[in-house]
């Protein structure tokens, strides 16, 4: 199932949650929408699901006008963030359910009924759980059945609003390789919202980073990560420094200082420039485009972190490996290995 | 006729028909069509209409059904007034009972833990779904002529029965639970800490009370207190049975009401109705102000 | 603590104890005897059979109106809201004369009533009206607020999983609210078995027609036959525990959601 999305605009009041969004989701894919909080992430889930209605635009389902179709008739299971589960039926009802209010007609049979919760029960590993109720189960059970139930109607897409949000962080990253072996499995297109980049770059094979109701980028997690395309997806993605800069006559300025970068096809204007903090790299003073003091140093596992207080008087963070050891009072050199810089 | 092509051409456009069904689709996930959601709230309107509002308004029109004058004279009798009296007396004595007790009961029951607590709380609940009747009854066996003090009592020549202490008792077991009630799940809500942080920092018991815990509740005791006021001045049944209806000596308003009704002095009966019907709506209005009081309170400390 | 529990013991439990102690006064024999009297029967058969419908009724009506408060925006509905708790702040004899007044033959419901040929005041039917008028807040206030906070994302789940409105409704909406129908139901009945004031006036008091039984307590006091009263006494104080205790069973089910099999 293809799901092409166009111009989609949603206010609520005066707020606009989505202001005109496009997006094309190909059949098989698993794709994470991406952002913050008030991006309309969740809200583009909803219009997709028939939960919500949009303002205006379009959606299809391989070609076919969504929007013509209520919740009910779309066929698209959807797996909300606290679950809602049915709290007085059993895990095997609450699975069963979608498949027992379908009309007399196409409904099927009860031992037909009972072999495709087992299956389900299988397929998410929970099989012992059918006679437990909501309330006894964990957090991580529950969020499977919920997926076994939006599954048991044979959905023709699988939509998952912040699928791990309410789980701690063990569980959640079990879950979240689960989740990508299960899709590969079942190979539903599958689209799922969350807010935390990690989940979205190692779950999704293409990730939509969302910001105020508009798409920033759509890409590949690697794309998205190695290729920001504006200043708020590389602010948003990874671990960055953000830096105020100046062009000028086709060079870069920090403060009053002019820096060692390339500024070519840079328009003149404030600017921002962008490095990820390991792509900082240390050397003796006068080496690199910056130059500053260290003013604080943490370990982390591989990396040493460290505060620096550049010359023109901005404090950055930068993360460089352990085999270079810093001291607090060192004075060094910084060179940008790779870094973008944004107008604006 | 042209409307009927216009109608026409709407319909057979295959958007405009798209979007007439997407409108009743979005409509009925959460909610019912609209014919539906019409006929319930009529139902639920008129019900509330004939059984609720129609009984309040007739207490009234039947009050002043002869003009003012009637109905104030009426509420002017010695009788009436002696009425009004003894049941601003009782309600006072069962309402200051209740309130300490309640109080303490719920006190005990939110901030200690022991065994038998379930137990007490379906204690307290009891005068609630026990009929007033059988209130009334058990204070007749205790202290009737042939109960079990009432030999003790005659000897001594204290009368309780028929007289102002049956009214009282009886009262206030029947408006038990209102005060306990209100402040049962308030002090369990807010647990023990701020308590134990008052007494780490040296104050007494009496301290504790009465500058953390009360200043914590007294919403809560003000809500508590006000519907077991209300009951107490209302109560009919259990009042009914230890009172023995001595005219101007044990008529509380309610046995008044019937009194007066039963005699068909109807203008009479429904001027004192009147007076308890007005105290039932003034009791709504305060409840209504101090749930949103409480309200607000519970938003506080949640956040 | 221990001042808590002499207090409850005093004016709770001793007059409760002294209830059954005077019942056992009587052998099981005699005990029979008073409560298989004929008016006797038929005084409980009125007030079990009349409360358990009043119930009924207010379990539906309340439901309806619980709904419309919950769900619906409409003028008044805050008021509406409000008046629900009249029957529980009216004095039963303020309710008992007005609902007399109204329903009487000539009064604002009763003629058009009678119009049509139906008595109310003065006969059963007008007992069942008294109970209806006080079991109603019991039912709106124990289901509203949990209709008020049932997770809107579950109907929605429901709609998603291609349930009607109707099924969603019938399995899964009225389903969550059951234990707090069935509190409802529960304390309604149990309030409209003993409901004395608001009755009286209405019901005619006919021995065997329309007699409840705590009148008939009441009869059998003021002609000093305390056995009888106690009698009859004990047998709906029995009833009103196991409602009371049926009541904190559902609860407690209803918050552990483990199937009591």
């Amino acid at each position: 199932m293809t799901i092409e999305v166009r111009n989609l605009v949603k206010k609520f009041g005066s707020f606009a949650a989505l202001d005109g969004v496009d997006l094309k989701v190909d059949n098989g894919e698993l794709l994470a929408l991406l952002g913050p909080s008030g991006s309309g992430k969740t809200t583009l889930l909803r219009i997709i699901a028939g939960l919500d209605w949009p303002d205006s635009g379009e959606v299809s389902f391989n070609g076919e006008d969504a929007l013509a179709q209520g919740a009910r008739e779309r066929h698209v299971g959807f797996v909300f963030q606290h679950y809602a589960l049915f709290r007085h039926m059993t895990v095997f009802e609450n699975v069963a359910f979608g498949l027992r209010v379908q009309p007399r007609a196409v409904r099927k049979e009860e031992a037909a009924i009972r072999a495709r919760v087992k299956e389900l029960l299988d397929l998410v590993q929970l099989d012992w759980l059918a006679d437990r109720y909501p309330s006894q189960l964990s957090g991580g059970q529950r969020q499977r059945i919920a997926l076994a139930r939006a599954l048991a109607i044979e959905p023709r897409i699988l939509l998952l609003d912040e699928p791990f949000g309410a789980l701690d962080a063990k569980v959640r990253k079990e879950l979240r390789r689960w989740l990508r072996s299960l899709h590969h499995e079942i190979n539903v297109t599958s689209i799922f919202v969350t807010h935390d980049q990690e989940e979205a770059l190692e779950v999704a094979n293409r990730v939509v980073v969302m910001d105020k109701g508009r798409i920033e980028q759509i890409g590949s997690p690697d794309d998205v990560y190695e290729s920001p395309a504006t200043a708020f997806v590389h602010g948003f993605i990874g671990e960055s420094i953000e830096l105020p800069v100046q062009i000028a006559n086709g060079v870069v300025q920090l403060g009053d200082r002019p820096l060692q970068l390339a500024a070519d096809g840079l328009a003149p204007g404030a600017s921002k420039l962008f490095v990820r903090r390991h792509d900082m790299l240390v050397g003796p003073p006068g080496s690199g485009a910056f130059e500053g003091a260290v003013q604080h140093v943490r370990n982390f596992g591989p990396v040493q972190r460290a505060e620096v207080a550049l010359s023109g008087g901005e404090t950055i963070e930068i993360d460089a490996p352990r085999d270079r050891e810093l001291h607090v009072g060192d004075r060094i050199g910084l060179e940008p290995r790779r870094y973008r810089i944004f107008a604006g | 006729m042209t409307m009927q092509i216009a109608d026409s051409v709407s319909l057979s456009s295959p958007d405009a028909k798209a979007r007439a069904h997407a409108a009743a689709a979005r409509d009925n996930l959460r909610t019912e069509p609209r014919a539906v959601r019409i006929v319930i709230i009529t139902l639920a309107v008129l019900f509330l209409s004939v059984f609720v509002v129609l009984p309040l308004v007739v207490v009234f029109a039947q009050a002043f059904s002869k003009g003012i004058l009637a109905y104030l004279a009426a509420l002017a009798e010695p009788e009436a007034l002696a009425a009004i009296k003894l049941t601003l007396l009782v309600a006072a004595i069962s309402v200051g009972l209740n309130l300490v007790f309640g109080l303490v009961a719920a006190w005990a029951i939110a901030k200690f833990d022991f065994s038998g607590k379930t137990f007490l709380i379906t204690l307290i609940d009891l005068p609630f779904s026990v009929s007033p009747v059988i209130s009334g009854l058990v204070f007749v066996l205790l202290f009737g002529a042939q109960g079990y003090f009432g030999g003790w009592l005659r000897d001594h020549d204290i009368q309780i029965l028929f007289a102002v202490p049956g009214i009282a008792l009886a009262t206030t077991f029947v408006t038990f639970p209102f005060v306990a009630r209100a402040l049962i799940p308030l002090m369990q809500e807010q647990g023990t800490q701020e308590e134990e942080a008052a007494i780490s920092l040296g104050a007494s018991g009496l301290q504790t009370f009465f500058r953390v815990t009360l200043p914590n509740i007294k919403w809560g005791v003000l809500y508590g207190v006000l519907l077991c006021n209300a009951r107490a001045m209302g109560e009919f049944g259990a009042v009914s049975v230890v009172s023995g209806h001595i005219r101007g000596e044990t008529n509380t308003m309610p046995l008044l009401v019937e009194i007066l009704y039963n005699e068909y002095q109807f203008v009479a009966a429904f001027a004192i109705a009147s007076l308890l019907a007005m105290l039932a709506l003034i009791t709504l209005i305060a409840k209504t102000v101090l749930e949103r009081h409480l309200d607000e309170g519970q938003d506080a400390s949640d956040h | 603590m221990g001042l808590t529990l002499s207090w409850l013991s005093i004016i709770i439990l001793i007059p409760l104890a002294g209830l059954f102690l005077k019942s056992l006064e009587l052998s099981p024999e005699q005990f029979w005897n008073i409560l298989s009297s004929r008016r006797t029967l038929n005084a409980l058969r009125v007030s079990f059979g009349l409360a358990f419908a009043a119930a009924c009724v207010n379990l539906v009506m309340g439901s309806i109106i619980v709904w419309a408060l919950v769900r619906y925006r409409f003028p008044g509905r805050r008021i509406f809201d409000a008046i629900v708790d009249v029957p529980f702040a009216l004095p039963t004899a303020v309710a008992g004369v007005a609902l007399t007044a109204l329903f009487a033959e000539k009064g604002w419901l009763g003629a058009p009533l009678a119009a049509l040929g139906i008595k109310v005041a003065f006969t059963p039917v007008g007992i069942f009206v008294a109970m209806i008028f006080i079991g109603i807040p019991f039912v709106v206030r124990t289901v509203q607020p949990v209709l008020q906070d049932l997770d809107p994302e579950i109907e929605e789940a429901a709609g998603s999983l291609g349930a009607s409105r109707w099924q969603t409704i019938s399995r899964v909406i009225l389903p969550s609210l059951g234990p707090a129908l069935l509190t409802g139901l529960a304390l309604a009945f149990a309030r409209a078995v003993g409901e004395y004031g608001s009755v009286i006036f209405i019901a005619g008091n006919l021995p065997n027609v329309s007699e409840i039984a705590p009148l008939l307590i009441v009869i059998r006091l003021s002609e000093f036959r305390y056995a009888d009263a106690t009698a009859i006494a004990v047998v709906m104080l029995v009833v009103s525990f196991v409602v009371i205790f049926a009541v904190n069973r559902l609860q407690r089910w209803a918050q552990s959601r483990i199937p009591a099999r």
